[in-house]
């Protein structure tokens, strides 16, 4: 999960970190009352998960609450990139020195953690990288062992952070370690990190990825979800433990197994290339046990996209026994019909692997007009964007 | 022969008196599997009955190795207890481990990962969030279903479980030596070079199938090690080609950040170092027959 700037900017207050006084406010108003508090120049910014705000005008700095509540009016509600504003981070202003890097991430190509650091802060550190590799230090991190005072200046001093700033930079440097583990972060990046007219180091921005497999362990994590931005399909999918991410298409997906429903989502849009452009509309796993209430329950989350405009149903029957998928199939439409939502959009069914033959004879035996069986997966991808570019 | 399980490996159960555990290895020792224990110190001394296989319950790892003389341990604790787990394996020194557990948060992942470096990486980690491993014919230590294909020389790789079945049954007359699921996770203990390596060697595999997933850029680094290292035909596919950047697509590794990570650019990468990469399971699994038909 990604965090928004200023939820990041409070975690690392939470955890100690210097980061300049401020608030988020999600209308005119509560940005005067936050402006009023901090008093004197502050800065607005648009609170959106994507770069290039200031670029696009969603940042800008004020003077008074009056300023204030007239940039935050043009601010929320703009549209950045496609992203719309919903809230705005205000903070009392810094002045700026120096700009450096630095960072805590996954490293997945080394199974570990690396410490990105560099003085050529403020700019996109890729860039930095790539024409300055000089300049920016990658330090591998031992999870067992972590971040102590000498690794910490170790990279510092590599990094070549100025001597005055060194024993804060230190200091940051294990501060920033220890809020990594201690909230399970798979991300914390801080550019810049300024280094401010009176010396001080200012964390000024956050760039915060937390795990959700640890969600177990942190139930304050829940409350950083911004529900607003979450599909509505997307959050009834996950009250029913389904895996279920929206896309734009009309060919509803269900299968069995990450890897096979991401596959098949392939295979549909290269079918759909030959029926009108059709493209898969969503991704959504429904695990190993595909039983009829499971099977209803992914089937009313994918038809309650009104694009949707065929479904496939794509099941390898490992573990589970294809013909307790069909009969999952079948039971699941009269469930949903006994729920008042008579389903009218075809059905492509391929059924493959554990008693597929006995799977197949039960979707034959329900005389369903609307369950058509096909028995490969090209097949059957083919015939459902054939379908939905009928439908569209 | 196979890869790193054999018909010889003697294979212990941790979590074997939970749901799944049970459930798993009652599917294991039907499928042949030489499973001669369990580990629960909240259940040591017992025995637990499979179907009239009377299993005992040891009070950890290095016990059950001690008594049973087990070589290949199968991880089915929940997420939390998953780590624990994974280091009291390491500590007995057991050489595999499979971790069929989903959902270990990955400081958990790197943390067992980083400790099993430390000691010299005596045990082979597996997963986690994998289906497991499967030497048709031979031995079954995962939840991989063992009927979709007999024994046969092709060797395989996938990050995925679902279409680790796909691709054994759309080749089932052909057969496979080993086939291995390594897990989609964002760290995981054995990766597609290890699999590789260990199947460029392996005297009864011919050829190999690679299957991928968008996220990381681990198939860039196999095709690297391909140049270098592999003599045998490999084919590959990569799933999520159509995958929006920014979107987990059902394992937590399977993202694609900014630029990095595409389906296209592991294709790319496979096809500069002569794998064939079908466009989809069946045309992959064309490829691969005839590579084994022209022999």
């Amino acid at each position: 999960m990604d965090l928004y700037e200023y939820q990041g900017r409070d975690l690392f207050e939470r955890h100690g970190l210097p980061v300049l006084a401020g608030g988020v406010a999600t209308t005119p108003e509560e940005a005067r009352a936050i402006a009023e508090r901090l008093g004197g120049r502050v800065v607005v910014k648009a609170q959106v998960k994507v770069g290039g705000r200031g670029k696009a005008g969603g940042v800008k700095l004020t003077e008074g609450a009056e300023e204030t509540v007239a940039r935050a009016t043009d601010i929320l509600g703009m549209d950045i990139k496609g992203h719309t504003v919903h809230k705005v981070m205000i903070t009392v202003t810094a002045d700026v020195a120096e700009e450096y890097y630095f960072s805590y991430l996954l490293d997945r190509a080394n199974r570990t953690f690396l410490c990105i650091a560099s003085v050529a802060g403020g700019m996109d550190i890729e860039q930095v990288a790539a024409e300055t590799p000089e300049k920016v230090v990658k330090a591998p991190i031992d999870a067992n062992v972590g971040v102590d005072a000498a690794t910490a200046r170790r990279i510092v001093t590599q990094a070549g952070f100025p001597a005055e700033v060194t024993d804060q930079a230190v200091e940051i440097a294990v501060d920033l370690w220890q809020a990594f583990v201690a909230e399970d972060a798979t991300l914390v990046e801080v550019n810049p990190l300024a280094k401010t007219a009176e010396g001080g180091l200012l964390l000024l921005d956050a760039k915060v990825s937390l795990d959700e497999n640890a969600a177990f362990r942190h139930p304050d994590h829940e409350a950083l979800v911004d529900q607003a931005a979450v599909d509505p399909l997307e959050q009834a999918a996950k009250e029913k433990d389904l895996n279920y991410v929206k896309l734009d298409g009309e060919v509803g997906i269900i299968g069995n197994g990450a890897g096979l429903v991401m596959s098949t989502l392939d295979v549909v849009a290269y079918a759909g290339e030959r029926h009108g452009g059709v493209k898969p509309a969503n991704f959504l796993d429904i695990g190993g046990g595909a039983s009829a209430a499971v099977m209803a329950n992914g089937l009313e989350i994918v038809l309650s996209d009104p694009a949707v405009k065929s479904v496939f149903v794509n099941v390898f029957g490992g573990i589970t026994a294809c013909d307790a998928v069909a009969n999952g199939i079948v039971q699941a439409l009269a469930l949903l019909e006994q729920r008042g939502e008579k389903v009218t959009r075809p059905l492509v069914v391929r059924l493959d692997g554990n008693n597929a033959e006995a799977g197949r004879a039960i979707l034959d035996g329900a005389n369903n007009p609307l369950i058509q069986r096909v028995d490969t997966m090209d097949g059957a991808a083919e015939r459902a964007a054939e379908l939905a570019a009928a439908g569209v | 022969m196979a890869i790193w399980l054999t018909k010889d490996s003697k294979v212990i159960v941790q979590g074997m008196t939970g749901s799944e555990g049970s459930k798993h290895t009652r599917r294991m020792l039907a499928a042949g599997t030489d499973i001669v224990g369990g580990v629960n110190p909240r259940k040591a001394g017992t025995t637990v009955d499979f179907d009239g296989a009377q299993l005992p319950v040891f009070a950890n790892v290095a016990e059950a190795m001690r008594e049973t003389g087990a070589n290949v341990t199968v991880i089915f604790v929940p997420p939390q207890f998953t780590k624990g787990a994974v280091i009291e394996a390491i500590d007995a020194g057991i050489p595999l481990a499979v971790v069929i557990t989903e959902g270990v948060p990955v400081h958990d992942t790197a943390a067992f990962w980083a400790y099993n470096v430390a000691q010299g990486e005596r045990t082979r980690i597996i997963g986690p969030n994998c289906p497991g491993i499967v030497s048709p014919g031979a031995s079954n230590a995962g939840i991989i279903p063992a009927d979709i294909t007999g024994a046969g020389r092709i060797g395989l790789v996938s990050k995925s479980g679902t279409l680790t079945y796909q691709m054994m049954y759309e080749l089932r007359d052909i057969g496979f030596s080993t086939c291995v699921g390594i897990g989609g996770d964002p760290i995981i203990g054995t990766t597609h070079i290890d699999a590789l390596a260990a199947f460029e060697d392996d005297p009864d595999t011919d050829a190999i199938v690679m299957i991928g997933e968008i996220g990381g850029d681990a198939e860039e680094r196999a095709a690297e090690f391909i140049k270098a290292n592999v003599t045998k035909p490999v084919v590959g596919y990569i799933a999520g080609f159509t995958a929006p950047p920014g979107k987990t697509m059902g394992h937590a590794g399977a993202i694609i950040s900014g630029s990095a990570g595409t389906a296209e650019a592991k294709k790319t990468a496979l096809e500069a170092v002569g794998v064939k990469v079908g466009k989809t399971p069946t045309e992959t699994a064309r490829l691969m027959r005839e590579i084994m038909s022209a022999g």
